[in-house]
């Protein structure tokens, strides 16, 4: 599964790449592109792991960019 | 400016005038110690609280090489040194410079933005009887849409009434303006002008080309670069080095020299203000943003910043001929009459090719121009890759190839130059022979020319066409290399021997009309469509995909490829240059936490300007002075 998300307030382009580094590393994750221009991330991963990954990547950005609110 | 901003501008105005009140106090130390620490700090806190806060909050989550952790150390770092003024100025300038940088970026955004704003906002749709507006993702294949004039084509379609001019300039980059009437093709994000257009849906939004441009443009930045890459792996070691070569900075040297430790630690809390990356992070991406968004101004898209950076290394560029260096519509171009008149003799082959709808005969036609009495034709009979033979007012006609002739033992005039020879007989006497060929495009000449300068080392045509033709086009654009008579499995062969030929470092650009050579396009580096204005298949196939169906495009491209290549040079040397220099100045002692902040944020706000630079390709648009 495939999915665009929008990034609300995503401002730091050096958070962007941590961002994108990290959620790739997660178990399931095929392919993620956090876009720091457009303020949106592609994510590809498995389909019956979609949901939870999405709660990690949540986890993980606001580990990372406190301020930033994943528009999923 | 957003409400984030402005609240941000009013704390450094605060914290600004306060400083300005308070650092010539501190200078003639008029103030008592207490007071002017309080004072100092009510100001830090002002400007520097959010930093703070972001610092507390991040380092209980274990991100230790958090900017604004980072920055916070550095400035009570001073507090703690009793170098008050300093911790103030650099957490003013710091956010300073946050403040342009957060506008730049903005901007940056918004000046993309406009720039795909192709996306219509409605569609027109008549609904019991008067007309509504909609959301173009509403409409469906088959509904009636009226466009008026100076609305956007909301959805492709085919125009059922009306007529008008388009502006196509947002899509194609070309600013004449095209004429459409009823029974044409109109694409979605072109303006419409003149005329009230009924338009019928031909797609859905989602398929619209409208919809397929911007999903291609707004990510195409996720194709990343090499430079790109090189700076994302660069970014995630260059934050903890910093950090750890302050903190031997603030033990080592004092342990060895025997020197205090504050003048150490002062040096290593400089080093804490430059371990942001940031500058280089932005303004790469940033670049190659504005690069594709420049490029689709001019009608070129591209499909990632990896595609816009193998242009510029491109040495050898390879053209299919039909369709991209000529229009691939056949036009008479001599006739050749033994005893009759010329104009009889396009009349009877006209007459002869009246059933066939094969481009040669559709020429044949069109030369002749007058409507083809269907009564006087009887007995049309095609003969399998020869040619047709007729029967016109009772007068046998033979109409085709030099195979024709000779399986009918009739002596013809050998002609072995350039052009699709249709020869015609009378009753077994040759008659004559009308010569067909395709036109070279207006600009190709200019566009080999264009890419000789640009720095191209070989441009090479490959054709399935005769070695007559292809010899011809390739003579008359000068080009360094035709190959004649391939078939559709040689052209990929003939590619694979090219590819051998480049240097290590060096591309080959493949440039085909994107239909029929999808497995050429594949197999190069870099594969260029043209005319991809209303072809799916075009747009699917290629890396590059030319909206228009001019070659001269391709070395405007380059040359959009070359300046945001050379752009991101700057960026990243220059960014490296200032820390690498403040870091080493720092180390010294010869550099402040002031310019320790100018080489964080100035840095990073230069950068970005020199990046929105990409964007800018007005002059490349300008080069068409056709010399033909």
């Amino acid at each position: 599964m495939k999915k665009t998300i929008k990034l609300q307030d995503l401002d730091c382009a050096n958070c962007a790449a941590k961002i994108e580094h990290s959620i790739s590393k997660l178990d399931g994750v095929t392919n993620v592109k956090v876009n720091f221009i457009s303020q949106k991330m592609i994510l590809e991963a498995q389909d019956d792991q979609f949901d939870t990954i999405i709660a990690q990547a949540k986890k993980i950005a606001k580990k990372i960019e406190p301020d930033m609110v994943i528009m999923a | 400016m957003s409400k984030k901003e402005k609240k941000l501008l009013w704390r450094i105005l605060i914290a600004g005038v306060m400083f300005t009140i308070l650092f010539p106090l501190h200078l003639k130390e008029v103030l008592p110690e207490y007071p002017e620490l309080i004072l100092f700090l009510i100001a830090y806190l002002i400007i520097g609280i959010d930093i703070l806060e972001k610092a507390v909050r991040n380092i209980t989550r274990g991100q230790v090489f958090d900017e604004n952790f980072l920055m916070a150390i550095a400035t009570i770092g001073a507090f703690c040194l009793g170098e008050y003024a300093e911790g103030v100025a650099v957490m003013l300038f710091y956010q300073v410079g946050e403040l342009f940088q957060s506008y730049a970026v903005s901007k940056s955004r918004r000046s993309i933005a406009d720039l795909m704003d192709i996306r219509p906002d409605y569609a027109n749709i008549m609904r019991d009887g008067s007309l509504v507006q909609v959301d173009p993702e509403e409409v469906q294949i088959g509904n009636i849409i009226i466009v008026k004039p100076g609305e956007r084509i909301p959805l492709d379609g085919i125009i059922e009434e009306g007529s008008s001019s388009l502006d196509t300039a947002a899509l194609t980059g070309e600013s004449v303006p095209r004429e459409v009437g009823a029974g044409e093709n109109v694409i979605s994000g072109c303006i419409n002008q003149t005329g009230r257009l009924t338009i019928r849906v031909s797609k859905e939004f989602g398929e619209s080309t409208v919809a397929k441009i911007l999903e291609l443009v707004e990510n195409a930045s996720d194709k990343k670069s090499k430079s790109e890459n090189f700076i994302t792996r660069f970014a995630r070691y260059y934050t903890p080095l910093v950090v750890i070569a302050a903190a031997i900075l603030a033990i080592l040297p004092p342990l060895i020299t025997g020197q205090s430790f504050n003048i150490w630690i002062q040096r290593a809390l400089t080093f804490l203000v430059i371990s942001c990356p940031c500058a280089l992070v932005i303004s790469v991406p940033l670049s190659f943003f504005g690069g594709i968004g420049g490029a689709s101004k001019s009608g070129v898209l591209v499909k990632g910043s990896n595609y816009l950076e193998a242009l510029a290394n491109t040495e050898i560029v390879v053209f299919d001929k039909t369709g991209t260096l000529t229009k691939g519509n056949f036009v008479v171009s001599e006739i050749y009459s033994k005893q009759m008149s010329k104009q009889e003799l396009i009349r009877l082959a006209a007459y002869a090719e009246d059933y066939s709808s094969h481009p040669i005969a559709m020429s044949i036609k069109k030369a002749f121009g007058k409507n083809v009495d269907n009564s006087q034709i009887k007995d049309t009979t095609e003969v399998a890759g020869q040619g047709v033979r007729a029967v016109i007012n009772g007068k046998i006609i033979l109409a085709g190839n030099t195979r024709l002739m000779k399986t009918n033992h009739i002596s013809y005039d050998d002609n072995t130059s350039a052009g699709t020879v249709v020869h015609l007989a009378v009753d077994g006497e040759y008659a004559g022979y009308i010569r067909i060929e395709d036109e070279i495009k207006p600009d190709s000449r200019q566009a080999i020319l264009d890419l000789k300068a640009a720095g191209i080392k070989q441009t090479v045509m490959l054709t399935g066409d005769s070695d007559a033709v292809g010899k011809k086009v390739a003579a008359a654009l000068n080009l360094d290399k035709a190959y004649t008579e391939l078939l559709p499995a040689d052209k990929v062969e003939q590619l694979e021997k090219l590819m051998h030929q480049k240097s290590q470092k060096g591309m080959l650009a493949f440039v085909g009309d994107g239909i029929n050579d999808a497995p050429v396009l594949a197999r190069t580096d870099i594969g260029i469509a043209m005319g991809g204005l209303g072809s799916d298949a075009a747009i699917e196939a290629a890396d590059v995909v030319i909206m228009t169906d001019e070659p001269s495009k391709i070395a405007t491209v380059m040359k959009i490829s070359k300046k945001t290549l050379r752009i991101v040079r700057q960026n990243i040397i220059f960014a490296l240059g200032v820390k690498g220099i403040v870091l080493i100045l720092g180390a010294l002692g010869f550099a402040t936490m002031w310019a320790a902040v100018f080489a964080d944020v100035g840095v990073s706000v230069i950068a970005i300007i020199n990046a929105m630079r990409a964007l800018n390709v007005k002059k490349f648009n300008q080069i068409h002075g056709y010399v033909l």
